[in-house]
């Protein structure tokens, strides 16, 4: 059966969709994705919807209900490259993807992810997310200065 | 205002709405819509592809060219002769549905269209006529 892969980065799943998605197939992925997250204990889910042409109410109701079902299971779901055109159809649509946190790419809904993990772990750093958010920003360190950044502690002397 | 082109296609099964997307989005793409506008058609067409074939048991889309003076639109009209819809007006509020979704579909699809027509008995299915212009 056709699946849309979900590839494990550190502590989190990246699911690229890349097909004009019929709705059997979102279906299968709402509970791929279920079943990982609670396999790996995944912190959080990264959709990237950035080749997604149109997102009608049957996507958006996927995407909620990923959402909803991540954050049951201690995760963070972020919608990542939603394209503009889609963004303004969307609204006059009325959908409002509810609890559904976006990002503008991959690079950012990542820092969001690792923030929002570290945050709920209190002090304690994430090595593996921190190397991974580097890599995907090209950088050495996690010094990208475009990142929005959450409360963490002082920067070591 | 005349009809200057028109095709008829399948709405019966799932994979039928995909293909009903990918042929909005060919006829918009021609007829020089812009993104925003062809994926507002697009999106629309999505909506009520599935209703024809969730809840009308299928049927069909007519596209149709449009041309008006110098203004250029696209008609697509959904017919099914499922089980129709008793309160038209009810269908159309937001959050409305009989099938466990977001009742977002027809009350969308209007407001993603120029016109938008919906006729509909019970015993005498369902049409439903959108139109965007550019
Ligand atoms: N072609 C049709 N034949 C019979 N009933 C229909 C048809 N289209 C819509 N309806 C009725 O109108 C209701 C509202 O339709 P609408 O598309 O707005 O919402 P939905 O399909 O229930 O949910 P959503 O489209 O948001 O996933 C449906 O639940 C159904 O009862
Ligand atoms: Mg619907």
């Amino acid at each position: 059966m056709e699946r849309i892969p979900i590839l494990k980065m550190g502590p989190f799943l990246l699911v690229t969709i890349q097909v004009d998605m019929h709705d059997r197939l979102a279906m299968v992925l709402q509970d791929d994705l279920t079943s990982m997250i609670s396999r790996t204990g995944a912190r959080g889910v990264l959709l990237d919807i950035s080749a997604l042409e149109i997102v009608d109410s049957f996507i958006g109701r996927m995407i909620s209900n990923i959402a909803a079902m991540a954050r049951v299971l201690d995760a963070e779901t972020v919608v990542v490259g939603m394209q503009p055109a889609v963004a303004i159809t969307l609204v006059e649509l009325g959908l409002s993807l509810p609890g559904v946190r976006t990002a503008l790419n991959v690079e950012r809904g990542m820092a969001l992810l690792r923030d929002a993990v570290r945050r709920a772990d209190g002090a304690g750093t994430d090595a593996g997310a921190d190397a991974i958010a580097a890599a995907l920003a090209g950088e050495e360190d996690d010094g990208g200065g475009d990142a929005p950044r959450g409360p963490r502690g002082a920067p070591p002397a | 205002m005349s009809v200057v082109r028109a095709e008829t296609v399948p709405v019966r099964v799932e994979s039928d709405v995909v293909v009903v997307r990918q042929t909005v989005r060919q006829w918009a793409t021609s007829l020089g819509f812009s993104l925003v506008d062809q994926t507002k058609l697009v999106t629309a067409a999505s909506e009520l592809a599935r209703n024809t074939v969730v809840y009308g048991g299928g049927g069909s889309l007519t596209l149709e060219a449009l041309e008006d003076g110098a203004r250029r639109g696209l008609r697509l009209r959904f017919a099914d002769e499922g089980p129709g819809i008793p309160d038209l007006a009810l269908a159309l509020t937001d959050g409305y549905t009989t099938g466990g979704g977001l009742g977002l579909g027809l009350s969308g699809a209007r407001r993603l269209s120029n016109e938008f027509d919906l006729d509909s008995a019970p015993g005498k299915g369902t049409r439903v006529t959108i139109a965007r212009w550019r």
